[in-house]
């Protein structure tokens, strides 16, 4: 402290027109800041690149940077089966749960701005299980979804013999079942910022289509919802990272299984780094994960900031 | 400001030597056994150490397999601060030997003998360079068969000894309504199946394929009919099978839901636990094919190369780990063979006596082999890339022909 009075000391020496009071309100939020700003420049940035410099050499169990191998650790992960079928995993399960979520949540939220008694008990029924944890819900819907525990054993017991419904046990269909507990996991909370949206539409607007005879339905479809993009563009936002970072349900779900079937890009981070002591892979498919996140928060930003800029 | 520092610097000095003094006595040790019947057995080693003065200050990690063990083991060494010993499996040690951090155990090795007592293949794992780096604690051999007693009896009575023996009890298991093999789908299960098959084609071909990575032995014939016949043992695996754990499948077979598992000896505390004994319960017998041969993990301490002041701990623990009595001690409990050749199976149960009298006969005639599945044929990440191509096959996802090539390619690839 004794060192940042020394610093003002001069400012207010030099600046005799100003108040001390207000140079000291000028710089107290920059000092207040600066100690999180290093963090963060150090810790997030920093790691970062770190990461794109590991990424760039042969390390297998330690960080090793006496090995240089250029490319290599980026050829080998997009040569490796484990890779691409993470890939191909996340365009299937980050489509199906932005698209999912999106629609479950603007429904929800359309329903439950009918003013309809309740609301206060509804709106965090839907809400709940965004508190959870995906570890919970992964093992919850693991459980649920198991054939020989779960939905099929139940209905089989309630009667309907040939029921069946073991996608969780299937490779091929494995994947539907996270989207299917990521969207329940998810969609309250996207119900959540979409009903903060409808709230905030001007009711001179929808008074005025309706004098001119507008049907509801014709309401929402022109008027509201177009008005609701900023919150489509949020929810995507918020959605397509959490898609991108899936890691914990996955593992508690399926871990990868059955075979190497749900295997995603984290997964793969996570395994060949720690698991396979491969840190060289491992952290060259983590900058490709960084990469894709941001290519989609990058032009989020921006558009927000050129935004700001106008009003 | 300067002075108070100076005064701390000296204070510091001035309290050091006692510091250094409580230190002497004392071993940190990482480990992942939590689990109730693990605890105990390494209570034994605790108890031991602290009869002689040794303070044990315990750091464990949980998680079977060890993975975040490795995890927290990694933060410690890179910030220059390794704990006094960890527990580590197979080629785990050997890596954090190659990063030079490991210490020297040769001065009480040598005034001991271990080199006479401790199977072969271990010391392989245990000494680098010449050197004790780490002290075995156990042997699990993986080529065991756990069957329900009363399910064989059912199915003809006679544990197989050949291949086509087990797949005719595995019929009639069928035949009588149950689902003849208790499995869990998870990569490292069904590698530890794949390990017994291989080894059943001989001890010659497992070297080649699973120790010396040949890449004529991985895609060979010999190999396509090892994936025909783990595809022919999934028929037997009841449908439920994707995702379950270990124990889980081995409770199947307590209870008489499934006739038998291929797991290793920790299997049997599993059925011990629920009360059952071993002859008279369930049977235990070797991978047809394998009787004289066996494939191991063994869990083992390493020790971190650790300043003077703690080096006397050390080598104490080193030694009380290596001594007979604690071998025989722990590995009642635990379920494992002795990492001794030379210990007394008195208090050892039927399995626990066959596991000691067929690990000493495999390593006799060269024919005990570190299990692939479980990290002691190959590095981590051949191991895994062979979990890769093995899972997928025995999902279906490929028919044996292809499963031989991919394996060898992926062996190739991450192995470059």
């Amino acid at each position: 402290m004794a060192q940042t009075q020394a610093e003002i000391v001069p400012v207010l020496t030099r600046r005799q027109s100003r108040a001390p009071k207000e140079v000291l309100q000028d710089w107290l939020p920059k000092l207040v800041l600066a100690p999180s700003f290093a963090i963060v420049l150090l810790f997030v940035y920093g790691f970062i690149l770190f990461t794109v410099v590991l990424s760039f050499t042969g390390s297998k169990l330690l960080p090793d940077f006496s090995t240089w191998v250029g490319f290599s650790n980026y050829v080998r992960l997009f040569n490796h089966p484990n890779w691409l079928t993470s890939l191909k995993n996340l365009a299937i399960f980050a489509s199906l749960y932005v698209i999912v979520c999106s629609v479950l949540g603007l429904g929800l939220a359309i329903l439950l701005d009918q003013k309809i008694r309740a609301e206060g008990l509804i709106r965090p029924i839907y809400l709940y299980p965004m508190a959870l944890s995906f570890i919970v819900t992964g093992v919850a819907w693991k459980w649920f979804l198991d054939p020989g525990i779960g939905l099929e054993h139940i209905v089989k017991d309630l009667g309907w013999e040939s029921f069946s419904f073991r996608w969780i046990k299937d490779g091929q269909m494995a994947i539907y079942t996270i989207v299917i507990a990521a969207v329940w996991q998810s969609s309250g909370f996207v119900m959540a910022m979409f009903l903060a949206g409808l709230r905030g539409v001007d009711n001179e607007v929808i008074k005025a289509a309706q004098i001119d005879g507008a049907s509801t339905v014709t309401i929402y479809r022109r008027i509201i919802i177009p008005l609701m993009r900023p919150v489509f563009l949020s929810a995507f936002v918020v959605l397509a990272h959490l898609a991108i970072k899936s890691y914990d349900l996955v593992v508690a779900m399926t871990d990868g299984g059955p075979g190497t079937s749900t295997w995603t890009p984290a997964l793969f981070m996570q395994k060949f780094t720690f698991g396979r002591n491969e840190m060289g892979m491992g952290a060259s498919s983590a900058i490709i994960m960084m990469m894709m996140i941001f290519s989609i928060i990058v032009p989020y930003l921006y558009s927000e900031l050129r935004g700001e800029r106008r009003t | 400001m300067r002075k108070m520092i100076l005064k701390a610097a000296l204070a510091a000095l001035l309290v050091s030597p006692a510091a250094v003094a409580v230190a002497a006595d004392e071993v940190e040790v990482l480990h992942w056994w939590t689990s109730g019947g693990e605890a105990a057995a390494l209570d034994v080693l605790k108890k031991k150490l602290e009869s002689q003065g040794v303070t044990w200050k315990d750091m464990p990690v949980a998680g079977g397999g060890g993975e975040q063990a490795m995890t927290a083991l990694r933060a410690r060494v890179t910030a220059g601060n390794p704990p006094t010993a960890v527990q580590a499996l197979g080629f785990d040690i050997t890596d954090w030997a190659n990063q030079g951090v490991l210490g020297d155990l040769n001065p009480v090795a040598d005034k001991e003998g271990w080199d006479k007592v401790v199977p072969e293949a271990l010391q392989k794992f245990s000494k680098h360079d010449g050197k004790w780096i780490a002290a075995p604690v156990n042997v699990h051999t993986t080529n065991w068969i756990w069957i329900n007693k009363k399910a064989l009896d059912a199915a003809g009575g006679k544990a197989p000894e050949t291949w086509d023996e087990l797949i005719a009890v595995l019929d009639k298991m069928k035949e009588n309504g149950i689902s003849p093999i208790g499995h869990g789908g998870q990569a490292w299960q069904d590698a530890t199946i794949f390990d017994a098959v291989v080894l059943a084609e001989g001890t010659d071909f497992y070297k080649a394929s699973m120790v010396d990575l040949d890449p004529a032995a991985l895609n060979s014939d010999k190999m396509v009919g090892v994936f025909d016949k783990m595809a022919k043992l999934k028929e037997y695996v009841d449908a439920d099978f994707s995702g379950r754990d270990w124990n889980l499948a081995s409770a199947m077979v307590i209870e008489g839901k499934a006739g038998m598992q291929f797991m290793g000896d920790w299997a049997k505390g599993e059925f011990l636990k629920a009360g059952q004994k071993p002859g008279t319960d369930f049977v235990c017998v070797r991978f047809p094919g394998t009787q004289g041969a066996a494939t191991f993990n063994a869990d083992q301490f390493m020790m971190f190369k650790v300043g003077d002041d703690k080096l006397k701990a050390q080598e104490m623990m080193a030694s009380d780990i290596m001594s007979p009595e604690f071998q025989s001690a722990f590995n009642v409990v635990k379920g494992s063979a002795p990492a001794r050749t030379d210990v007394a199976d008195t208090d050892f149960d039927d399995c626990g006596k066959k596991a000691i009298k067929d690990l000493a006969e495999a390593n006799s005639n060269g024919k005990l082999f570190g299990s692939m599945a479980h990290g002691h044929a190959n590095p981590a990440a051949v191991k895994n890339a062979m979990y890769d191509v093995i899972t997928r096959h025995f999902n279906g996802e490929m028919d044996s022909k292809q499963a031989a090539q991919e394996l060898a390619d992926a062996v190739a690839a991450a192995k470059g």
